[in-house]
């Protein structure tokens, strides 16, 4: 590589923590990388998250030193706002139609925000579970790569309004910029599509929807972040009021036959940090947690055998059978059968937190390659395809945690190495 | 490049607020007084025709470029010129966006973030990579499914691989077993182990080359130059390769251990992976009086996640135990199998087989706490279990007891080792006194570890890579899993954390690929991870060295071996270009091209430090660029003010501050000094493993010299953040302001 020229090139599709992992390690050994994200920024579902189990650290850090390495790769193509359409070709010759949707800012945007005061119109911002709002046009996040602004299409009137183009200095705002297609062709295509948090409101009994306050896992990721709605102060939301108590419902739709089969594999892990987040802010707030068994695996035992020796943190094994709201102050009363007493218990709190688990993501690719690409039952893409050079990475394969998740893209960004040296052989 | 030859191009943006908060003719003119051959100024630098102006420039003759606008996070590809020194300026984040416009503070901090640009624009060059032969020959230590599997990664990817293993034939643990719980979808079925196929594709791999019944030596060298001595059947090899994978693997738990459960003292206790013997047979018979074994009680976490064993989880023993519990059912109609467990662990997909087993209405599962095993007259077993799902002791009769034993990896603590033979050698020179007696200590204590040595490398801080804890050499680091204490060695499988075989073979490959972005980063003389690509490396005066051994000591990778006297020699390519070794030296003989003593000493010596009757005060923040410096773009960006009286200047890392840039500042007037690293301690989130730490000892020393120069201590105060916390550091900043301002001016000024 270091001035060899390129060994080839590969898709990645996705641009969370795996497919960034991927497309870095991958250009590090090499190869041209084209790197695919359907969000206006990079970092996927990890920046959301306030800290990473078990070291309680923000992924902000690993965040910065991972685009750190992109800006300095001159070997990296970022597509945001892009989709891949379609795929065909065959292996060592895949040729992919990517989808580029309109940022309607251009390059020329300095982040600055002056067009942020002149935009009238709101949208919820998805980043923060719809918990708080953002202008029409918005910086994702404030470390989003690119930093560059964006306008939300389905928000904003467009020319009708118009009011941003004049407020920004450098005329890099363009509300008529259209959607564009582009065809590359890769030796190996990487699926880094990630998850999608388990639709909460699909669960019965568990009161999301119905119940103000209670919340999915990923929401209190939000509320504990400092770039959250309540700049990282954990309250209820039904009045804002401190918490005094919190109980989090384990596999929240996961091992579940009627919803997620699967285990979610990281879930106990979350609930067993956010215990953490809850009790720093909270020194006297008592914690429950119902679950089914406690999946800590390796060395992520130390983290639950800290939290058991808090005397606040109740751990109850049994199924939570049912969550519903209690008088008019807010309080949620979780209900359950104590599969270790054999006792029903109905606990009151004042913030329920489901853990929801991992959804597949494997995205809405269209193969035209004599061969779709192999799922298992659950929707997660099967890590040995039968056509050489698909590969995928991540959660897209199976529920997993962070560091798995890196090891695995790193391995992935491996064999596209190798589909790449072996298409330079000819 | 001389230096003399320097043609400096100072380019001013005014973008982004700058232009309207500052007076850029009079930066202009700091420019002119700082030796720029020539200052320009463009209203939107980062645009083509502000590119195009800096191009100009260039190709009227300008080598040296210093460019002030934006954070050098921001727009690194649009103001980087080929060939061309490139030094930014933060006028946007550190200046204008967090401090007030047209003041005549914030245009004093402008003007000196200018000077020292320029500073070390003219004292730093680019740095000319060094030259040296490289091996990409990868060596895999390990001959288990995790080497084998790293092994065939390396060498489809066009590598030559030598694979090592110590036992006569290719397997590890896989060799043991004769079947596996199911490595994909449907998740429900035993699958064969396969492992003739995977032996096969290395044998007929014509780059790799197998070395079997074959144990290392001695590992000397460096990544790209590793020379290593083998040993099989009494012959020595000599060899040269360029990285390594460890793929030693593991071992099971010392079953004779859990006397409690019966292990080692009856003969009807077996562990897990005795079980996979006699499963294999193809009938399961008690080892007491081979009578069919119906009744068969599996212990789960037998030894693990118990603090007086194993405190972590083995990971894959609740699986291998359904898998059994199946195969035993498959063999015999009439087995009945009991799994007494804690929690049964079955991630992701695993939950499928873990529902095809509680199909099965003769595999009961039962949640306890197993307090002992006892045997009766006829070697039946009796499994004494509390705490259970209906809260009462039980007794469960079983004609065969399965341990499920963890795993221990196989690997060599190098630290302790390192400390057990400096205590030898201290007791073999023949010291006295307390020396002496502490050294007997210390060999009594780590004697255990005698001979444990895997990798046998000849580094002066341990002959293996580091262990972060309970034996297993795996990074810190939850998004960078291959953040290595060694460079050009990266621990895969059972030996870095317990895994299953799928995520073994995951592991392999990202092991193998980082083996080969080590030795193709080698081969341009750039460094690895984290900073990629760096193509500088730290140079010795050693006619200077005092042999004080601190860089030895110090260096977190080990970088540096010693010769006789303890003069440092240098492996640059080991090297991650950290810096701590030049914060460490207290002789100031080690620099890089681009990050030297002199060169932050000179900038801070360019800053213009108001003398004692304009009552400004000067402070200066030595600030990590991988955490602290980006917190201070955010907290910019955030527009969050900061007091104007204090300069920042990065640093690789908080470890490489050397004291004597902490001496100049207070010599040159500064009022106090802050420097913020990234948190230390068990859960340390520095990329350089200890250099808050290192800050933290150091700063003895600074107060020593505080003392000397009767200065009070609290001049010089030392923080940890994440970016983050970005939302505190303006508040860090102005409580130290408003603490100095309280404590009065340095009576060095001026």
């Amino acid at each position: 590589m270091s001035g060899n020229g390129s060994k080839g090139k590969v898709l990645v599709i996705g641009g969370g923590i795996s497919g960034i992992t991927a497309a870095i390690e991958a250009s590090e050994a090499g190869c041209e990388v084209v790197l695919v994200e359907q969000n206006p920024y990079l970092g996927g579902r990890v920046a959301q998250m306030h800290q990473y189990f078990p070291k309680l650290c923000p992924p902000t850090c690993g965040l910065e030193m991972n685009l750190r390495r992109l800006r300095a790769s001159s070997r990296i193509q970022v597509l945001t706002l892009s989709t891949v359409e379609r795929i065909a070709g065959s292996p060592g010759r895949y040729q992919a139609t990517i989808r580029c949707n309109p940022r309607r800012v251009t390059r020329k945007c300095t982040a600055c925000g002056a067009c942020v005061a002149a935009c009238p119109a709101e949208r919820p911002d998805e980043f923060n579970c719809g918990m708080s709002s953002t202008k029409a046009i918005y910086m994702p996040f404030e470390m989003a790569y690119p930093l560059q602004y964006v306008i939300d299409e389905g928000t904003c009137r467009g020319t009708a309004c118009g009011k941003c183009v004049p407020a920004c200095p450098y005329q890099a705002i363009d509300l008529e910029m259209k959607p564009k297609t582009i065809e590359i062709e890769a030796q190996a295509v990487i699926w880094a599509t990630g998850w999608a948090p388990y639709d909460a409101a699909k669960i019965e009994g568990l009161g999301f929807g119905a119940c103000r306050n209670v919340i999915t896992n990923l929401m209190l990721e939000r509320l504990a972040s400092p770039g959250g709605p309540t700049a990282g102060k954990i309250q209820r939301p039904s009045d804002g009021k401190e918490i005094q108590s919190v109980a989090f419902v384990q596999c929240a739709g996961s091992r579940d036959e009627n919803y997620l089969k699967h285990c979610s594999g990281v879930c106990c892990m979350a609930s067993l940090k956010q215990s953490r987040y809850v009790r720093d802010q909270y020194p006297n707030a008592e914690i429950y947690i119902f679950y089914i068994d406690v999946r800590s695996p390796g060395r992520l035992e130390d983290f639950y055998a800290q939290v058991q020796k808090d005397a606040k943190v109740h751990l109850i094994k049994g199924k939570v059978a049912k969550v519903h709201e209690d008088g008019a102050d807010g309080a949620v009363v979780v209900e359950a059968e104590d599969a270790l007493s054999g006792r029903r218990v109905a606990q009151k709190v004042d913030l329920v937190v489901l853990a929801t688990g991992v959804a597949p993501n494997s995205g809405s690719v269209r193969l035209e390659l004599g061969g779709a690409l192999q799922h298992d039952e659950h929707g997660f893409v099967n890590g040995d395809q039968p056509l050489a050079g698909l590969l995928a990475a991540g959660c897209a394969k199976r529920p997993a945690d962070v560091a798995s998740c890196v090891r695995d893209a790193t391995g992935a960004a491996l064999k596209a190495l190798q589909c790449c040296v072996e298409g330079s052989r000819g | 490049m001389d230096k003399n030859e320097k043609k400096i191009a100072v380019c001013i943006c005014g973008g982004c607020d700058i232009g309207k908060s500052l007076d850029l003719e009079a930066l202009a003119k700091v420019a002119g007084e700082e030796g720029a051959a020539v200052c320009r100024t463009h209203p939107f630098l980062c645009s083509d025709e502000g590119v195009e102006l800096i191009r100009k420039e260039v190709a009227a003759g300008a080598n040296t470029l210093v460019v002030a606008g934006c954070s050098p996070r921001f727009n690194t590809d649009t103001f980087a010129v080929d060939g061309c020194f490139t030094e930014r300026v933060n006028l946007r984040e550190l200046v204008v966006w967090s401090h007030p416009a047209n003041d005549e503070d914030t245009q004093m901090l402008a003007d000196d973030y200018l000077r020292m640009g320029i500073t070390r624009a003219k004292k730093a060059a680019i740095p000319e990579p060094f030259s040296t032969e490289i091996d990409k020959t990868i060596l895999v230590v390990g001959g288990g499914q995790t080497g084998m599997a790293a092994a065939l990664a390396a060498a489809q990817a066009g590598y030559q691989v030598v694979l090592v293993e110590k036992e006569p034939e290719l397997g590890g643990f896989g060799k043991k077993c004769a079947r596996k719980f199911p490595s994909t979808a449907p998740y429900r079925d035993l699958e064969p182990i396969g492992l003739e196929a995977t032996v096969q594709q290395i044998q007929q791999n014509p780059r790799i080359k197998v070395n079997l019944a074959t144990a290392i030596e001695e590992i000397s060298g460096q990544p790209g130059q590793f020379d290593v001595r083998l040993k099989t059947n009494g012959t020595d090899n000599q060899l040269r390769v360029g990285a390594i994978v460890q793929a030693t693997g593991w071992k099971p738990y010392d079953a004779s251990r859990l006397g409690h459960l019966g292990g080692g003292r009856y003969p009807n206790v077996v562990t897990n992976v005795e079980m996979e013997q006699l499963l294999a047979s193809g009938k399961l018979l008690r080892p007491s009086d081979g009578k069919p074994a119906r009744r068969i009680a599996f212990i789960q976490c037998a030894g693990s996640r118990d603090e007086s064993h194993l405190p972590y989880c083995s990971a894959v023993c609740c699986r291998v135990s359904l898998k059994q519990a199946i195969w035993a059912r498959e063999l015999d109609a009439q087995t009945q199998a009991y799994v007494l467990y804690k929690d049964i662990r079955a991630p992701g997909q695993y939950e499928d087989f873990y529902r095809r087993a509680q199909e099965d209405p003769q595999i009961f599962f039962t949640k306890g706490e197993v307090l002992s095993v006892e045997e009766t007259a006829n070697h039946n077993l009796l499994v004494n279990v509390e705490n259970t799902l209906i809260d009462q002791k039980i007794q469960v009769e079983a004609d065969l007891v399965v341990l499920a034993t963890g795993m221990v990896p196989v690997s060599a603590d190098s630290e302790a080792i390192r400390k057990y033979r400096d205590a030898k050698a201290v007791i073999a020179k023949g010291e006295a006194g307390a020396q002496l007696e502490a050294a007997k200590e210390t060999v009594e204590k780590l004697k255990e570890h005698e001979g444990t040595d895997v990798l046998r490398l000849t580094y002066r801080q341990g002959p293996d890579l580091p262990v972060l804890k309970y034996g297993f050499p795996d990074s810190h680091f939850i998004c960078f899993p291959y953040e290595t204490r060694r460079t050009g060695i990266y621990a895969a499988g059972c030996v870095r954390a317990p895994a299953d075989s799928v995520s073994c073979r995951e592991d392999a490959a990202g092991a193998a690929l980082k083996a080969i972005q080590c030795l193709e980063l080698a081969t341009g003389g750039a460094a690895v991870h984290p900073r990629w690509e760096d193509r500088s490396y730290p140079d010795f005066a050693l006619q200077r060295c005092t042999q004080c051994k601190r860089c030895t000591e110090e260096c977190p990778f080990g970088t540096l071996n010693e010769d006789v006297k303890g003069t440092p020699q240098p492996n640059p390519t080991r090297c991650r270009r950290c810096g701590i070794c030049l914060g460490a030296c207290p002789e100031r003989i080690i620099s890089f091209a681009d990050y030297s003593i002199d060169i932050i000493s000179s900038m801070i010596k360019s800053v213009q430090v108001p003398d004692e009757f304009e009552e400004k005060p000067r402070l200066l923040g030595l600030v990590c660029e991988n955490d602290a410096y980006p917190a201070l773009d955010l907290a910019g960006m955030a527009r969050m003010q900061h007091s104007a009286m204090i300069r920042f200047i990065p640093v690789r890392c908080l470890g490489s501050v050397n004291v004597v840039w902490i001496a100049d500042a207070l010599a040159r007037g500064f009022d106090g000094i802050l420097l913020v690293g990234c948190k230390s301690g068990e859960d340390y989130q520095c990329h350089f493993i200890r250099g808050s730490e290192l800050m933290g000892t150091r700063s003895d020393n600074i107060r020593e010299k505080l003392k000397q120069l009767a200065l009070e201590e609290e001049r010089v105060r030392i923080e940890e953040l994440a970016i983050a916390d970005f939302r505190r550091l303006p508040q860090i900043v102005n409580e130290f302001a408003a603490q100095i301002e309280e404590i009065g001016l340095n009576p060095f000024k001026g």
